[in-house]
Formats: structure tokens, C-alpha cells, sequence
């Protein structure tokens, strides 16, 4: 059974992420331990809720340390939502936060307020077709992200890797292509909830527990 | 609407619970029980549902919400997001229930009385797991009273305006169930839904009267919702899931393309 640790920092539904893993013949372990994260052979970085909250929470349990440690030692690493945009650079979520700049990139609103009206709300909120990068080629199959398939986002701000070649895939919304799988050499993250995405997100877990 | 990207639209099956049974009643009154909660959850689930609700329909008679331990075995097959509303009156409760994995709440009695637990949840967790749950029931035309306790409860609160203030307060989700067509398989009540739809900064989900496809494709042409909730014509097999998505896709709505579990 694949070892997979999930970091908890206090926040998100970790129980949702765990079943999830144990559905696909993982053997997950959530923690909060520092020294269990940087042992990690696989590691998952989950999160809902605010940005500067959840990277002040991991900055004050060295868990950001042990996250780029992680990350600089090559083992697979998956950020799930905001799990996923704390993996850049910074967000200007309730004023500018560093994140743990792992993938070059920033975080911010996916639309501003003069592109959002009652049809398209602010908070993204929905099951999506994702296009891939089709500058890439062959890294969307190694998240196991497949074109055709939906995928359940729930999110009002959205990465923005500097490099095109990180964004593996991207979702429209409200006429924008909005970054929705990044990577980064062993660093992946995604906007959307594998673990609430039916069979087209267990796929992801069981893709990303083969790395 | 943006033809380029219209909105996603969601599909949500609402379980409405009573101790360890799924009820229903009509508008609210006569519950009749239906069966297992669970079993008709990994069934909607297995059908494509989008989105389960489980409603506790007696917890704030009572001050309490009894969903956690039913929410936390569903989980274990069920890998869908999972709103849970009924008697939550702390961001403790919010906590049990998150942890037991649960995606969002519901607020409706602890919010009417005291609005600045919405922002208190919504600090804790995010906006994105607060849902307020406002059950309407018409005053007048064009006007409607927020009520508690399955439509029990005046609250002297209007609607457009409760929702105004509830999304002020960083709900980041409204559930809308009209009073009056809950559980009657009649139709939606259009003008209600349009109306917050229409004001909501926020994704608004449409809830009570769903009993035919027509209903469904009339209230997401009709009105701005972001999701159709669907109970009893589920419940008495009446409507199949495949069956309202077919019709929405055909129409141009955007709703869930694969539907594998």
C-alpha cells in the first residue's frame, strides 16, 4: 500500500482527502508533526479557507520548512485547492502573503468585481471540463487530469504560475482560462477537490500515489 | 449569460433526516419516513448527483444536530461535497461536523437570531463552507418572510433583505427553500428564486417544489441559480438523475459532463 502523508495545519476537511486515498489502496497518515511531514515518501498539502490564515499556520508549526524540504528532496508533493496556491509564491488574498514558493507564480482574485454579475459570481463554484496546456506534452497524464472528464471547483482566487510550461491545465470561467492543474518538476498542484470529484478525482489520487 | 462560459450548474439531492430516517413531508408538514438516509445517498451518488444536502428536519426544535455520525459513514463511498444544515449554533458544532466530513453548513435558526455567527463561521473555516439556508414563504407578490423550524417560526425577517444581510455577513452560499412548494412536486417558486438569484453576489441554490424535468429546466432558464435541489420526486423514484442532466444539457445548461463514480 503507498504511504501518503497529509499535512494538517489545522484547517479543511482532511477526513474528505483520507477516504478518499483509502478508497484508491492508499495508506494515508494525516499529521501535523514537522518531523513525520519531511519523511514523507508522498505528500499532500489539502486547505479551504483563507490564505494568509492557513500560511500563517504553517509557517508557526514549521510545517512550511517541512513542506520545501519535501519539495527540494524530489518526492511527489500535491497541493489540493488552497493547498495548491500556497505551493506559490504569494497571494494578494486580505493584503499581500508570501507563500511557500515552490512554483514560481502569484495568487489572485479569479475575476475582478467588473467581470462578475449575477451569471458569473465571483466564487467559482462547479463541476468543469478542464483544456489541457497542449504546449506540454506528455505531463497531464501524469497527474491522471483527463480532458472530458468534470472535476469540482470551489474557489474566488486562482493561481498564476510566471512560467506557461507549469500550467498543465486550465478551466474557463467567465470568459478567462483560469490555471487549474500547475507543476513544477515533482511539485503539482490542483484548484479543484480530487477527493470530491467522484471517479475523475480518485483517478488524480491514484495517479499521483504511482509517482 | 456569457455563452463562452455559461455557469456551472449543480444538480443536489436533498436528504431530509429525522433521528436516522429520511422524511418527508409536504411543506414541511405530515413527515413520513422514508428510509435510510445513507442507502439513498450512495444511490444518488451511484446516479450522479452532484451534491448531497442532509437537513436535519427537527434539530433546532431540539438545539442540536444529529447528521455526524450518519455524514461520517457516507464519506467512507461517497466522493461528492456534502452540505449539512440543522441546528448548528457554534463554530464548535461547524467543527464536529467538518471533521466528521462534512464540506459546508447550513445556517438558518442560529443565524436568524444571531447574524454574527455566519461571520464567525466564515473566519473559522471560510466563506466557502457557509451556506445560509433561508426557508421563505410568501407575503404578498413579490414579497416573501424568512421562517425557522420548517416553516414553523415566523422571523419578521424579509427575505431579499435577510439574504442581503446573510451575504454581507460572508455566507458564500444561499439555500433557498420556498415553504410553500417544499415536498409538493409543483414547481418551483420562480419569482422568489429569480429575485435572490438576481441580488445574490453569491451562488444561490434553488430548493423545494422540483417534481417534473420541465420544473428543473424552468427554474435555471427562468432565474440565475447556480443549483437545483431535488428531494421527494427522488426519493419516491419519480425523477432519475440521467434523466433531468440529459434535459439540461440538451437545453445549453452547463451541468456535469461525466458523471463516473
Amino acid at each position: 500500500m503507498s504511504k501518503v502523508t497529509i499535512v494538517d495545519y489545522g484547517l479543511g476537511n482532511l477526513k474528505s482527502v483520507s477516504q478518499a486515498l483509502i478508497a484508491v489502496g492508499a495508506d494515508p497518515e494525516i499529521t501535523s508533526d514537522p518531523r513525520v511531514v519531511v519523511r514523507g515518501e508522498r505528500v499532500i498539502l489539502p486547505g479551504v479557507g483563507a490564505f494568509r490564515v492557513a500560511a500563517d499556520a504553517l509557517r508557526s508549526q514549521g510545517l512550511a520548512d517541512a513542506v520545501t524540504d519535501v519539495a527540494q528532496r524530489g518526492a511527489p508533493l500535491l497541493g489540493i485547492c488552497l493547498g495548491m496556491q500556497l505551493l506559490f509564491d504569494s497571494s494578494n488574498e486580505f493584503g499581500q502573503t508570501e507563500g511557500l514558493g515552490l512554483i514560481p507564480g502569484t495568487v489572485s482574485r479569479v475575476l475582478s468585481h467588473d467581470e462578475t454579475s449575477p451569471a458569473v459570481r465571483s466564487t467559482h463554484i462547479g463541476w468543469r471540463t478542464v483544456d489541457m496546456n497542449l504546449t506540454r506534452s506528455s505531463l497531464p497524464d501524469v497527474v491522471g487530469v483527463h480532458p472530458g472528464a468534470s472535476y469540482y471547483f470551489v474557489h474566488s482566487y486562482s493561481a498564476k504560475p510566471q512560467n506557461d510550461e507549469d500550467t498543465y491545465a486550465t478551466v474557463i470561467y467567465g470568459g478567462k482560462a483560469v490555471c487549474a492543474v500547475a507543476g513544477h518538476d515533482n511539485v503539482m498542484g490542483v484548484q479543484f477537490h480530487p477527493e470530491k470529484s467522484a471517479r475523475a478525482g480518485l483517478t488524480v489520487l491514484e495517479s499521483f500515489l504511482a509517482l | 449569460m456569457d455563452v463562452t462560459s455559461p455557469r456551472p450548474v449543480r444538480l443536489v439531492a436533498r436528504l431530509d433526516v429525522k433521528g436516522k430516517n429520511l422524511i418527508k413531508g409536504i411543506r414541511f408538514e405530515g413527515l413520513r419516513v422514508i428510509g435510510s438516509p445513507n442507502d439513498k445517498a450512495r444511490q444518488y451518488y451511484a446516479a450522479g448527483a452532484d451534491e448531497l444536502l442532509y437537513m436535519d428536519a427537527v434539530a433546532s426544535l431540539y438545539d442540536r444536530n444529529s447528521l455526524a455520525d450518519l455524514v461520517s459513514e457516507v464519506v467512507k463511498d461517497v466522493f461528492i461535497p456534502i452540505t449539512v444544515g440543522g441546528g448548528i449554533r457554534s463554530v464548535e458544532d461547524v467543527r464536529t461536523l467538518l471533521r466528521a466530513g462534512a464540506d459546508k453548513v447550513a445556517l438558518n435558526t442560529a443565524a436568524t437570531r444571531r447574524p454574527g455567527l455566519i461571520r464567525e463561521i466564515a473566519e473559522s473555516f471560510g466563506s466557502q463552507c457557509v451556506v445560509l439556508s433561508v426557508e421563505a414563504k410568501s407575503t404578498a407578490p413579490g414579497k416573501w418572510e424568512a421562517y425557522t423550524d420548517g416553516g414553523r417560526e415566523k422571523t419578521g425577517r424579509d427575505v431579499l433583505e435577510w439574504v442581503a444581510e446573510g451575504v454581507a455577513m460572508g455566507a458564500g452560499e444561499v439555500l433557498v427553500t420556498s415553504v410553500d412548494r417544499d415536498g409538493t412536486e409543483k414547481g418551483f417558486d420562480l419569482p422568489l428564486l429569480s429575485a435572490i438569484s438576481a441580488l445574490s453576489a453569491v451562488p444561490v441554490i434553488g430548493s423545494g417544489g422540483m417534481g417534473t424535468v420541465q420544473h428543473g429546466l424552468d427554474l435555471v432558464t427562468e432565474s440565475d441559480v447556480d443549483a437545483v435541489a431535488i428531494g421527494r420526486a427522488l426519493h419516491y423514484d419519480r425523477l432519475d438523475l440521467p434523466v433531468v442532466r440529459a434535459a439540461m444539457k440538451e437545453a445549453g445548461v452547463a451541468v456535469r459532463q461525466d458523471t463516473l463514480v
